[in-house]
């Protein structure tokens, strides 16, 4: 089947450009920008408003194994497609950790059996994400993991991270990593400072993140491996990596959508919906982080989707879960940094869909001749006010509850079918 | 007379004519308090219970004989939150309390803004007695009065607070509230015990106790909470005692008028000088104890009249 799509505003985040045109969807890839409509193609009229490349989202939490009741493939999938989410990049802090080939063949079964969008896994670095021995990461990676990492867990024996990042460098295998000091961490709820003091909260310095860092960069550099430094959020990281970009070692950084819009005073009077890991900053580092997105010093935003459940939110702040659902709010979140004049548009999806893609070896993420048609439109404009309950994630655990958002998706194409929106 | 407050979770909600509404009406508590017969019928028919999460002799004590003495039912529930997970016994535990009508909530608990998150469970005036680091709005009150009885003011003083401010729930109340009433507050303590990004709050950081109780009105110690210290905050307790400990040399270069106080209890030896806390001419330890059970009455009572005109405009249909 042929689709054509006419009157698109084209968010292009490979020449960082945006412009009237068309595109023509053949047997599920672009196979034309600008062209005549095809005989017999289903035309479908996008109104102006804003093409793009699906979103490419790195290290969402689906609850498959193990806490389905917080989300499964099927809701993560749907809440996706309304979010103009494309490929999911999961993570494997499940219970249990997707550890072994056996458990990652189960999740790939039955993510390509729920899921309307695609997703794509990866493995834990060490078994059980316990930080003791690395695991088969030979078998994992021909069962189709996509990258290795513990996730929140830092591995703190140097040398079994020493280990385990020569012997992935040496299968070109990409791991990711929070560079985070763990003893400095240990039971903190907020980043110290000012908030913390008055609340009463254990805090941990933002200097933790640094100090996590460099111990990271120096076994980057011992070892050769491609690393992503995942969830760098604050200042103090900054120029190190940049002088570890510039030196070219083959490192990439992310953060979080929620690290760009909210900062440390946004959790007010204990909202546990605002606790997430690391842990909010202050709006200083806020701003350095934005700043470090724009100029591609820190190449990839990700929702950090973190799916909990109301009795694991419903605590005192010091001992309720970490995380929010982000699947749908991402995109209207990440649009509050184009309306502040922060990033454009095609900046936005180069952070969102074109770099993830890119450094995963994906060959989504672009608006391109020949790539796949995996494509979201969407209002910038539209106002909404969020109700946590129309979500359609399993867990309602977002800080957005009752704010007003702008931009709302109204279709999304996966591989040229589409899976959210108006029929075309 | 204002005092609006529906719940008394911190001294952070309150305004300082608020403040000054329980300071005011404390003080006539003071003078029953001082009588043979201490009745009086503010409570006469509510339901207090105390709500224990935390173990605690003197609040407790305090706590209840205010609300006995204001003629309220009063229940002491000690909860041991050792055994049960923490978080689940306290929704629960307030739920089942809620159904039981209570119409005041005296809750401690060693989460910081667990007292607030309880409070928006039920449906009676909640008192904080206490939640982990964060607030013990009525222990900063009942310092403000024994203040302003000894110095005839409660602004435009000069307060050092001392010792472990980092744990301490009692120096952030009296921080909040000095800064309220328009004093000058001074935090001395050693860096490790100082809570980070303190200095933005308004107040003056010392780490020498001689330099930070220069000209001091009143000089505040505080405890160290050694059963929170799980490891090295200080070297030891000597040396802790040396340089933070307050004795009459290092007294010396505070106002010679200067009023010593601590919340309690007490570890003479290692951040006060037993002598010194004895010493009826500077301490002012023990007014600190009896105006606690006047300023809880008068919490209390502020909040049993906010809790009834509530109902009472519920009742004829008002909106509130």
């Amino acid at each position: 089947m042929t689709l054509h799509l006419i009157n698109a505003r084209l968010i292009d985040p490979e020449g960082l450009t945006q412009s009237e045109g068309s595109v023509t969807i053949e047997d599920g890839v672009i196979s034309a920008l600008n062209g005549d409509a095809p005989k017999g193609a289903n035309v479908f009229d996008c109104e102006g408003r804003c093409l793009a490349p699906g979103i490419v989202d790195l290290g969402v939490k689906i609850g498959e194994p193990g806490e389905r009741h917080k989300e499964s493939f099927r809701s993560a999938g749907l809440a996706a497609a309304a979010g103009g989410v494309t490929t999911i990049i999961a993570r494997p802090d499940t219970h249990p950790a997707i550890d072994n080939p056996e458990t990652l063949e189960f999740v790939t079964r039955r993510a390509a059996e729920a899921s309307p969008v695609r997703i794509r896994h990866m493995a834990a670095l060490t078994k059980g994400r316990e930080g003791r021995e690395m695991t088969e990461i030979g078998f994992l990676l021909d069962a189709g993991a996509i990258a290795f990492t513990d996730c929140d867990h830092v591995v703190t024996d140097t040398k079994v991270l020493s280990r385990a990042l020569t012997y992935a460098k040496s299968l070109g295998a990409l791991v990711m990593g929070h560079p985070q000091e763990p003893g400095l961490s240990k039971g903190a709820a907020t980043t110290s400072g000012k908030f913390a003091s008055l609340r009463g909260l254990p805090g941990v310095s933002p200097m933790a993140e640094r100090i996590g860092f460099d111990r990271d960069m120096g076994l980057v550099e011992m070892t050769g491996v491609r690393y992503h430094f995942d969830q760098i959020t604050t200042a103090r990281a900054l120029p190190p990596l940049e002088r570890a970009k510039r030196n070219g070692f083959d490192v990439t950084a992310g953060t979080s959508i929620h690290h760009l819009t909210l900062n440390e005073f946004d959790v007010g009077d204990y909202r546990t919906f605002f606790k997430v890991k690391p842990p909010l900053r202050s709006e200083d580092d806020r701003l350095a982080t934005v700043e470090a997105v724009a100029s591609g010093v820190i190449d990839i935003i990700s929702s950090m989707h973190t799916p909990q459940d109301e009795e694991s939110k419903r605590l005192p702040y010091e001992d309720a879960a970490a995380g929010a659902v982000a699947l749908e709010t991402f995109l209207p979140a990440a649009l509050r940094l184009y309306h502040a004049g922060h990033l454009t548009l095609p900046q936005l999806f180069r952070a969102m869909a074109l770099n993830p893609a890119g450094r995963l070896g994906l060959p989504q993420g672009r608006l391109a001749q020949g790539a796949p048609a995996d494509l979201v439109l969407f209002d910038p404009d539209t106002p909404f006010v969020l109700d946590r309950f129309k979500l359609r994630s399993k867990s309602k655990n977002t800080p957005f509850d009752g704010q007003r958002m702008e931009g709302r998706v109204l279709a999304t194409w996966v591989a040229g079918r589409q899976v959210f929106g108006a029929e075309a | 007379m204002t005092f609006r407050a529906r719940h008394l979770l911190g001294i952070e909600h309150l305004a300082p004519e608020e403040i000054r509404t329980v300071l005011d009406l404390a003080e006539t508590y003071v003078d029953l308090n001082r009588r043979t017969v201490k009745h009086s019928d503010a409570l006469a028919g509510m339901t207090q219970i105390n709500m224990f999460f935390e173990a605690s002799t003197r609040t407790q004590a305090s706590f209840e004989l205010a609300g006995k003495r204001l003629g309220a039912d009063v229940m002491n529930m000690s909860v041991a939150h050792s055994s049960v997970k923490k978080g689940e016994t306290l929704i629960d535990t307030a739920m089942t309390l809620n159904a039981m009508h209570p119409d005041l909530l005296v809750v401690r608990h060693p989460a910081s803004g667990a007292v607030d998150l309880l409070a928006q469970k039920v449906n009676c005036a909640v008192l904080n007695a206490g939640d982990g680091r964060h607030e013990h709005p009525t222990q900063a009150l009942l310092d403000a009065l024994t203040i302003r009885r000894a110095k005839g003011r409660i602004q435009r003083l000069t307060v050092a607070i001392c010792g472990d401010i980092a744990h301490s729930r009692v120096a952030r109340s009296n921080l909040i509230l000095l800064g309220k009433m328009e004093n000058r507050v001074r935090l001395i303590g050693p860096p490790t015990l100082m809570p980070s990004g303190v200095g933005d709050l308004g107040c003056e950081v010392y780490q020498d106790m001689r330099e930070g109780l220069k000209d001091c009105d009143v000089v505040m110690m505080l405890r160290l909470q050694r059963e929170r210290m799980d490891g090295g905050f200080i070297p030891s307790e000597r040396e802790y005692y040396h340089r933070f400990g307050l004795d009459a040399e290092k007294l010396a270069f505070a106002k010679e008028d200067a009023i010593v106080m601590h919340p309690g209890p007490m570890n003479r030896g290692v951040e006060i000088d037993g002598e010194l806390a004895d010493d009826i001419n500077r301490s002012v330890i023990q007014h600190q104890v009896e105006m606690g059970v006047a300023v809880r009455m008068a919490c209390m009572d502020l909040l049993a009249r906010n809790l009834r005109a509530e109902r009472g405009a519920r009742a004829a249909g008002v909106m509130v």
